[in-house]
């Protein structure tokens, strides 16, 4: 069995986050990790790996991203992962999700001519675009089943069963692999790397693929292909001091309501 | 107001690679969740669950770090300094744990013993499963362990032990004590090693109560009453005390980082508390008495982190000597406990209490300051060094 787990490098968000000037995020000048959310997706993908007893499962890292994206990677490997792909290409810089997902399909197939792909495992989100639709684009563009935002996955076989939350049921939704799956931060803490797994980790392969070894036109991705553009960004303004009621003849009850009440929060 | 850290503001990070630096914060995490909030209580307590904090050690992979092979991690000397520092800054007990499994009993199985013994106590050390101690000290010999008493007869093949050890880490909860005895060998006398499982009849291990120091880990007294063991027992490749001492030199490696750990631990309070702290009706650290001495202790902090990274690169490119093992541990120990000190006077009252960390890191210190070679004892390895005179005796 083999699993693709996507993983994508972010800007740490404990620290400050840049714009470039063409109002992309500054993936290169600023610290970054492996998304958060992204974690979960590869805890998962070694929890079933361990939990296959006898069975060959191999979980693959992939990433798409500049030359710092690597490291994201390489905490896949050290939490577990057998082996790693970046996809990198100054090309894909500005990319969209269209066409970040375009990479990542090219990218799952080639990862699939060394054996079929299984199960592709996504984070429900990344935590710097937030943008929650790559999962789905991917499973369109390879043709799969999708379900998102799993937090229980079981497998006996090509069968798994998802539970899935959502806010007023919960559902447990059976599929046949191949399928793409999206797992939510409900789905199991992701562990931390063990020593062995951060020793074990330089020892493991990780190919680099451009855009040519996948086969994808460079004009159909970055910037300039996108649908959508940011044209403008700036920071949010410093907040102002809030009112201050001082209470000294009983009316400030009656201010609190009627603040609330102009807010329509009552 | 914030500032950077202290090491930021000496860039140690970019002393690091990404391994050290991977490892090292996944100590820190180990650290944040598992140890600080329940350390206050563990050294209230004095008691320390030692075999639930073994086995998680274990599976992050901090027991014997830095030996290969055996269930090992097999990682550089530095890296197994960072984890000591991050460990340290938790509390010197739980460093202490750690620098005794590791670095005094696995590493003597390891460097001293024979096939068996490895495989049969490395990997479940490894793993946290099986707890190692290390006896050398004795209630009469301390920085002169040559003139220890407790001897190993031959009786038969078997080796029969007798004799008592002092101040042992682990002592009462291990499943193996790497016992150090004096044997005679064509009418001399030669200090040799011997594998003790703990339940061998006639050892014994009764804690040390009463501490003011290290109350978060086990201490304990090895008494050994007439211990059979098998003459396999012996570690086959340890003759004489330098068996012994190149245990030592690995667990004060650890503790030239560790030291700075419980030191960064302070610093670190005495700042966001200093930055808190109104005084006449300013920012306490906002006054320049403050910051001299927050100054100076991030300062010595720094220097020290310098020096023990410069110890564990010679010591990775296998080119660290004894006395340059004493320089860091003699400096860095000193200079903890006197930041230890001087941060405790910056949370005025509050720093007695044990809301805060710094009496408890100083009362820890102390015992480390004496442990594993104590600072007069370096101060004479160093002295040596310097003179060629040597003064021990």
């Amino acid at each position: 069995m083999k699993i693709v787990v996507l993983v994508k490098y972010v800007p740490d968000a404990t620290a400050d986050r840049q714009f470039e000037s063409d109002h992309t995020v500054d993936r290169a000048g600023v610290p970054g990790l492996l998304s958060e959310l992204d974690e979960y997706a590869v805890e998962q993908a070694l929890q079933l790996k361990e939990k296959a007893e006898g069975e060959d499962v191999e979980v693959v890292a992939l990433t798409v991203g500049p030359e710092a994206a690597a490291e994201a990677v390489k905490k896949a490997l050290q939490m577990g992962a057998d082996s790693g792909v970046h996809v990198t290409d100054e090309a894909i810089a500005g990319s969209d999700y269209l066409a970040t997902s375009q990479v990542l399909a090219a990218a799952v197939r080639k990862v699939g001519e060394s054996g079929a792909v299984d199960l592709v495992l996504c984070g429900m989100a990344s935590t710097d675009a937030s943008g929650s639709v790559v999962p789905a684009m991917l499973a369109e563009r390879l043709d799969l089943p999708q379900v998102t935002l799993g937090s229980v996955i079981e497998r006996q076989g090509d069968q798994v069963r998802i539970k899935r939350d959502g806010d007023t049921s919960t559902e447990v939704i059976g599929a046949t692999l191949p399928i793409v799956l999206s797992v939510t931060d409900q789905s199991g803490e992701a562990r931390y790397p063990s020593f062995k797994g951060i020793m074990a980790a330089k020892k493991k392969p990780v190919e680099t693929w451009s855009l040519a070894d996948l086969g994808v036109d460079a004009g159909e991705v970055g910037l300039d292909a996108a649908w959508s553009k940011v044209e403008a960004a700036e920071a949010r303004p410093p907040r102002t001091q809030g009112e201050i009621v001082t209470d000294e003849d009983g009316s400030g009850a009656t201010a609190l309501v009627d603040f609330l009440a102009s807010k329509k929060f009552i | 107001m914030t500032g950077r850290s202290p090491f930021e503001l000496f860039a140690v990070d970019t002393l690091l690679d990404d391994e050290e630096r991977a490892m090292r914060d996944a100590v820190r995490r180990f650290v944040d969740e598992r140890v600080r909030p329940e350390v206050g209580g563990w050294y209230e307590a004095a008691s320390l669950p030692v075999r639930e904090l073994a086995t998680e050690l274990g599976d992050l992979g901090v027991l014997g770090m830095h030996l290969e092979g055996y269930g090992c991690a097999g990682t550089s000397a530095t890296a197994y300094g960072l984890a000591c520092l991050e460990l340290e800054a938790g509390d010197s007990g739980l460093r202490s744990l750690v620098s005794v499994q590791g670095s005094l009993a696995m590493y003597a199985l390891h460097r001293w013993g024979s096939e068996e013994h490895k495989q049969e106590w490395l990997p479940r050390m490894a793993a946290g499963e099986a707890i190692g101690c290390f006896g050398l000290t004795e209630p009469d010999a301390g920085s002169d362990p040559g003139s220890m008493r407790t001897r190993a007869r031959r009786d038969g093949d078997d080796w029969v032990l007798s004799g008592t050890k002092m101040w042992i880490t682990n002592g009462s909860v291990a499943d193996v004590a790497v016992v150090w005895a004096q044997t005679e060998v064509d009418g001399r006398d030669r200090v040799r090693g011997f594998v003790v499982p703990t339940d061998t009849p006639g050892f014994s291990a009764p804690e040390i109560t009463r501490k003011m120091s290290l109350r978060a880990s086990v201490t304990s007294e090895l008494v050994l009453d007439g211990a059979r063991l098998p003459a396999s027992a012996m570690l086959p490749e340890a003759d004489g005390l330098a068996g012994p001492l190149s245990c030592l030199g690995e667990a004060r490696f650890g503790i030239v980082f560790g030291a700075l750990g419980a030191a960064r631990d302070c610093l670190e309070v005495a700042l966001a508390y200093a930055e808190e702290r109104q005084v006449f009706g300013r920012s306490l650290s906002a006054y320049q008495l403050t910051q001299a001495k927050l100054a100076d202790c991030s300062l010595e902090l720094g220097k020290g982190m310098l020096l023990a990274l410069h110890l564990g690169r010679l010591k990775d490119a296998g080119r660290l000597r004894p006395e340059q093992v004493s320089l860091g541990k003699l400096n860095n120990v000193r200079e903890a406990l006197a930041v230890a000190r001087e941060c405790r006077t910056v949370l005025g009252a509050a720093g007695i209490t044990q809301e805060y960390p710094m009496m408890r890191h100083a009362n820890n210190l102390e015992s480390v300051l004496t442990y594993e070679g104590t600072s007069e004892v370096h101060q004479l390895v160093i002295g040596q060094a310097l003179t060629g005179h040597s003064a021990f005796r």
